[in-house]
């Protein structure tokens, strides 16, 4: 569903469209790299911690309390909820010291992961194979996002504190698609648009 | 001969904290202001929108403007004049960064066995802290939260000194080519030249405490300062590396003598949200 059209139109980027999450095979098949999207519904968070945990249990034959099937992994460590609100700041972190652990995920039907910054040729070759894709939210932009989070849950691991597995409900959740599952990558593609040397 | 109580330290270094990681300072946010009206790109702009959208909100709601509030780093400038007394200095501060970090409710990052086990020391110290002895009876406390992003694609590098201004330019744009996209552009880039190893790093991080692309005093310095910003953007990277023109919004090079056979070289990186605040007791 097209929206609302954004201001300027000479680049990839004119439309933000509304997204449902768990996002399905159709909206994934339609993203694009350079999307502009909305998120709406449910996310896991995750980083870096509680990624090698995951995969341990996953490689030891252990079930994780959550479906991976069809899920989609925001990286981020929020920062302690200051009462009186529902979530602290949330933006996402660096998404590349991930990438040792997300082939296994995908294998276990992970369909989006929201993070920053590149991914590794692998985890780029496994999500083309798996039809999964790769989103950006703005790095450092904390306090905007915290204000699409609309309830906030601890699921797994609460020792690990700010990297501990929490289930978020999301509206209007602002991102851009990276990775699309046509093989397009934005960090590539945005930057030779504007490249000049 | 003044002193100084480490009670006053510690209040002082908390709220220094607190308010570092709500509000940006102003010549930052002056600077990403111009970077959102420079910017070529159409998503670009809308980027440099949303993080100035992002700075008000954490204003309005009294929010980090960003979840990783950092590794406490303090920078003193301690008058020899002065006598510290109630306690210990370093205990001080770091009783300050817990109280601050507590308080504020900002998160806390700091891992133990950074090689083995990373468990988190709970309250985000210990404060990486840097002292300066100088004349005087003053104690100047400054506080940078460095974000770990940023900070994960700073280097060093000892280079021939043949290579000269042009050696520099080029390691820096090569490097911002790399990694800068993963470090949250526009950027503001930190370089040390000369002194010894653990010195330029440090001149580096210093350097990120001044007024957000002011340039260095010294003509020669400056000019290449302006030339490193000038072939970073022609990169492309853009804000948050989606493509564009602004890849940095600063350069900021600080220089100490250098042995005969050296020419260290340190960029410490700093991401768009580039938080420090001072007080003087």
């Amino acid at each position: 569903m097209l929206v609302l059209a954004a201001q300027g139109s000479n680049t990839l980027n004119m439309k933000t469209r509304c997204i449902a999450l768990p996002i399905s095979d159709k909206d994934i098949k339609s993203l694009k790299c350079g999307d502009s999207v909305l998120l709406t519904g449910s996310m896991l968070t995750a980083r870096d911690t509680s990624h090698k945990k995951m995969t341990e249990a996953l490689a030891a034959g252990e079930d994780l309390p959550f479906a991976l099937n069809g899920q989609t992994i925001y990286y981020t460590g929020p920062t302690p909820v200051r009462p009186g609100h529902i979530a602290g700041s949330a933006g996402p972190t660096t998404s590349s010291r991930m990438d040792k652990y997300t082939p296994l995920l995908l294998e276990h039907g992970l369909k989006c992961m929201i993070g920053k910054g590149r991914r590794s040729a692998e985890v780029k070759k496994k999500m083309l194979r798996s039809g999964a894709v790769y989103m950006a939210a703005i790095g450092g932009a904390g306090a905007l996002l915290s204000r699409s989070i609309k309830k906030i849950e601890l699921i797994s691991y609460p020792e690990l504190g700010a990297e501990a597995i929490y289930r978020l409900e999301v509206r209007d959740f602002p991102a851009v698609v990276i990775n699309d599952i046509y093989g397009g990558d934005l960090y590539d593609s945005g930057q030779a648009a504007h490249r000049r040397v | 001969m003044r002193r100084i109580q480490c009670r006053a330290i510690t209040e002082t270094v908390a709220s220094l904290f607190q308010d570092a990681c709500i509000h940006l300072p102003p010549d930052v946010i002056a600077a990403l202001k111009r970077a959102a009206r420079s910017e070529k790109s159409t998503l670009g702009r809308q980027t440099m929108k949303s993080i100035l959208e992002n700075v008000a909100a954490a204003e309005d709601h009294l929010l980090p403007v960003c979840q990783d509030t950092g590794t406490a780093v303090v920078f003193l400038e301690l008058g020899q004049d002065v006598h510290i007394v109630g306690g210990d200095l370093t205990a001080a501060i770091n009783q300050g960064v817990r109280k601050g970090y507590a308080d504020g409710y900002l998160r806390k990052s700091m891992v133990h066995r950074p090689f083995s086990a990373r468990k988190n020391t709970g309250d985000n110290t210990p404060a990486v802290i840097h002292t300066e002895i100088v004349p005087g009876e003053g104690l100047r406390i400054c506080v940078l939260p460095k974000g770990g992003g940023a900070e994960n694609c700073s280097r060093l590098t000892v280079m021939p000194p043949s290579l000269g201004h042009e050696g520099i330019a080029e390691y820096v744009v090569h490097l911002v080519d790399e990694c800068g996209c993963n470090a949250c552009p526009p950027l503001i880039l930190g370089i040390g030249i000369g002194g010894t190893t653990e010195q330029t790093m440090l001149l580096a991080k210093k350097s990120l405490l001044r007024k957000t692309g002011s340039n260095n005093v010294d003509s020669e310095i400056s000019k290449l300062e302006r030339k490193i910003l000038s072939d970073v953007n022609m990169l492309g990277i853009g804000p948050m590396g989606y493509g564009g023109s602004i890849t940095a919004m600063a350069v900021h090079i600080e220089v100490f003598p250098a042995h005969i056979a050296s020419m260290p070289v340190a960029v410490n990186m700093q991401c768009w949200c580039s938080r420090h605040r001072e007080a003087t007791l």
